[in-house]
């Protein structure tokens, strides 16, 4: 076996360092943080932007990751092959919680539909599979900002549209909302796109364990919280369900 | 459509419905019945072509617990496939005690045991010791096919118009009459001991309620599959059996597919063993086709689309098949037509195996999205041949109306099309054979996770296409038939209020743009029928 190749792996902590963080950062901070001379920093940094895997700011002189590793990231799972493997489990979502289910994965800032399931009650529904949903007013977007740190600030950085008097549209309560995501695990959101209408959403984790899309329940806000908060057992439900097509994607069970 | 996925889920389902939250369960058990002391599940056993599953389901039909194993397929010779019958009797009790140790359930917890099996494939064995006398033949098996063609000299020209009159069925290797025949030919000494009464006949369903109770019986579906069974009287047709040259002391007593047969011996003592149905009358029967004019299709390597026609057999003059439906205790029977579709899930995997231009079977819709259409670009997957409606064994496959324009995603277009196009025409013979007029068809199987070919599939049809919310539906369609034979149940209607549709596609096509597709295809279709000379068969 050929040995392995250090600035390969020092490229890579800094990709990494950089994925983690949801600011830009300086090659001194890098540097600090990974142990490393700053010219090395700075040399490996120079070649990741040659390749357009990071991007430098005019201004500051600070890093962040570049779009192309972005679009990269984006499109090793397709979404049709994610529908493939989570079909049983959404299907098994859907009639244990009597409620519509929808698994939403990033798109160009936006939450792409996937898969959509029928609330199991044979009212007229219409399949809304290939639409956009936003991104900061739904629970599955939330998911979604949340674990992708460095998307969350591109968004930021455009106006948030408001769609109710609930949506959040301030940069700091969309970042303090998303470090609750980040800690809990899940999100939710009632009435922020449609007054009458509620999501929760847990994230779908590959073997490597990326986010790769979010999977959550839609139903009217009475019936997906109590005394404002979700209700513990569609919650419990939505989690396990979403743990369920993460293992069925190779993630480590846990 | 990708066994190897299925297989994760299964296992997945296993360790998820095995491992947490009991406390999660309970409370579904209030919430289902109110009553949490009293709820009580019903087992259905899949016995299947590739492996033995037990699903047990809830009140609500929902799934509570899944457990599966795999068994042998023993290749003897070109064309011949077998099954060990002592495995997989072995495979379905080990799957029937891990799905209810799987949910903490006792056998005394289940109200019944429903059957749904592989069709046709066909078993005999030793009335005292119980051993068979040979390895199953198994449907796919062509070991028969000179035996049947000298069926067919036999006959003359009418042998299909009386085999059809009697049994619904043309002459053809899958149906175990002639497998049963087989066995008797070449096996040395086995017509004697047949004679003598010392060997028994069945179907899966009948060697598992054999070994299940002690009980030789088959159920009406399953015995429609045999090429031996009169369907006006639902009993053996002596001249069918006479042809084919069986005696009539070894086949199993017919009986209806949902009405208590009997309790189960050994690990599942006492169990009410209260349906058994072939695979596709199971779905049939899962996705709630329970009126004239239902129809339903299961997506697989293959396709299947059964429609019912009610209580009077329809005889198709389009080659399709005349089958059971279901009979339940002693209500008037229901039969079906049955059109199969030889290439469907099959061609994806052609597509990713063979020319290489994706790496799962799913990403055939994404390649297929890159463009609006097929650019009028056709695949006719006639790769043995073309089945129902067509019958000709002289086709081969073909792919028309090539341009330069002409992209792999185009190709893989005209992939998914080929299923629609196909599902069309044996539909548009059902409906032509049966004179009913459609508004919905349900599907089921591992394609449905294809929203393209979904939405294909309802403009082509111009049909509505919708999807069950349980996926299951052989295993559930076995679990309602038993749970209806012994009031877990109360009627049909119940059941029909337990589906749920999880997924609907509606026509979105213009009628003039179907129309110029469809004859389109039938022009490619065309193209692909007399491609084989005489002297190709000679190599």
């Amino acid at each position: 076996m050929p040995g392995r190749i250090q600035s390969i792996e020092r490229a890579a902590a800094i990709l990494r360092l950089l994925s983690g963080r949801s600011r830009r950062l300086g090659v001194v901070e890098m540097a600090n943080e990974l142990g490393l001379p700053k010219g090395t920093v700075h040399g490996i940094l120079r070649t990741l932007q040659h390749v357009g895997f990071v991007e430098q700011d005019p201004e500051s002189g600070k890093y962040r990751l570049g779009a192309a590793l972005l679009h990269m990231g984006s499109s090793y799972l397709d979404g049709n092959e994610l529908r493939t493997r989570a079909l049983n489990w959404s299907d098994s979502l859907a009639s244990r919680t009597h409620e519509e289910v929808r698994i939403g994965t990033l798109h160009d800032g936006r939450v792409l539909i996937v898969h959509h399931v029928f609330r199991p009650d044979d009212s007229m529904q219409t399949l809304d599979v290939g639409s956009l949903m936003p991104i900061h007013a739904t629970a599955l977007g939330k998911v979604l900002l949340a674990t992708h740190p460095h998307v969350a600030e591109e968004v930021m950085k455009r106006e948030l549209p408001s769609y109710t008097d609930s949506t959040i549209t301030d940069p700091k309560l969309l970042r303090r909302e998303l470090e609750r995501v980040r800690e809990r695990g899940w999100a939710s959101e009632a009435g922020e796109l449609q007054r009458l209408r509620s999501s929760l959403a847990a994230p779908i984790i590959d073997r490597t364990g990326r986010t790769v899309g979010a999977m959550g329940i839609f139903g009217g806000p009475e019936r997906l919280f109590a005394a404002r908060s979700p209700r513990p057992e569609l919650l419990t439900h939505v989690r396990e369900h979403a743990q369920a097509v993460s293992r069925e994607l190779g993630a480590i069970p846990w | 459509m990708c066994v190897s996925t299925l297989r994760r889920y299964r296992a997945s389902w296993a360790r998820y419905r095995g491992k947490p939250q009991p406390g999660a369960r309970r409370a579904d058990r209030l919430t289902a019945w109110g009553l949490p002391m009293k709820e009580r599940y019903v087992a259905a056993i899949d016995q299947g072509t590739s492996s033995s599953r037990c699903l047990v389901f809830d009140h609500s039909g929902r799934i509570v617990s899944v457990a599966q194993m795999e068994h042998r397929q023993i290749y003897p010779h070109p064309g011949s496939v077998e099954h060990d019958p002592l495995e997989i009797w072995a495979a379905v009790e080990e799957v029937v005690g891990r799905a209810l140790a799987d949910a903490d359930l006792h056998p005394g917890d289940l109200a019944a045991i429903g059957i749904a099996n592989q069709r046709e494939t066909t078993i005999v064995w030793d009335r005292e010791t119980g051993r068979p006398v040979h390895r199953a033949l198994t449907w796919q098996d062509t070991r028969t096919e000179g035996l049947v063609n000298g069926l067919g000299v036999a006959l003359g020209v009418d042998a299909d118009s009386y085999t059809r009159s009697r049994t619904g069925l043309p002459l053809a290797t899958y149906f175990s009459g002639p497998k049963l025949c087989w066995l008797l030919d070449h096996i040395p000494g086995l017509r004697d001991r047949a004679a003598a009464g010392e060997l028994l006949f069945g179907t899966m369903d009948t060697w598992l309620i054999w070994k299940l109770t002690g009980k030789h019986l088959t159920d009406v579906t399953n015995a429609s599959r045999t090429l031996m069974m009169n369907l006006e009287t639902l009993d053996w047709d002596q001249e069918m059996i006479d042809l084919i040259g069986v005696p009539r002391s070894m086949l199993p007593e017919i009986r209806p597919s949902a009405e208590v047969y009997g309790e189960a011996q050994g690990q599942l003592g006492g169990v009410q063993i209260a349906a058994a149905l072939g695979d596709q009358q199971a779905a049939l029967f899962g996705q709630t086709c329970f009126s004239p004019g239902d129809v339903k299709c299961t997506y697989g390597t293959g396709s299947f689309m059964l429609l019912n026609t009610g209580e009077r057999p329809v005889l198709s003059s389009r080659g399709l098949l005349t089958t059971l439906c279901c009979q339940v205790g002693d209500e008037q029977p229901t039969y079906a037509l049955e059109g199969s579709i030889a290439v469907t899930g099959a061609l994806v995997r052609w597509f990713r195996d063979n020319l290489e231009l994706i790496g799962s079977a799913s990403e055939i819709e994404t390649l297929a999205r890159t463009v609006d259409d097929s650019g009028g670009c056709y695949f006719v997957p006639a790769f043995s041949g073309l089945y129902a409606p067509h019958w000709r064994s002289d086709a081969r496959g073909v792919i028309t109306g090539l341009t330069g324009y002409i992209t792999k995603g185009h190709l893989a277009r005209a992939v998914l099309e080929a299923t629609a196009w196909q599902s069309r025409e044996v539909l548009d013979a059902m409906v032509a054979d049966a004179g009913v007029g459609l508004n919905t068809l349900k599907v089921d199987g591992g394609m449905t996770a294809n929203n393209l070919l979904m939405q294909s599939l309802a403009d082509v049809l111009d049909l509505k296409v919708v999807r069950p919310i349980v996926a299951e539906t052989v295993s559930l369609g076995a679990a309602y038939a038993a749970g209806l034979a012994v009031g877990f149940w109360t009627d049909r209607e119940e059941l029909r209020s337990n589906w749920h549709m999880a997924a609907q596609w509606v026509p979105d096509m213009d009628p003039r743009k179907r129309e110029r597709g469809y004859r389109k295809w039938h022009k490619a279709v065309e193209r692909a029928t007399g491609w084989l000379d005489d002297d190709d068969l000679e190599e």
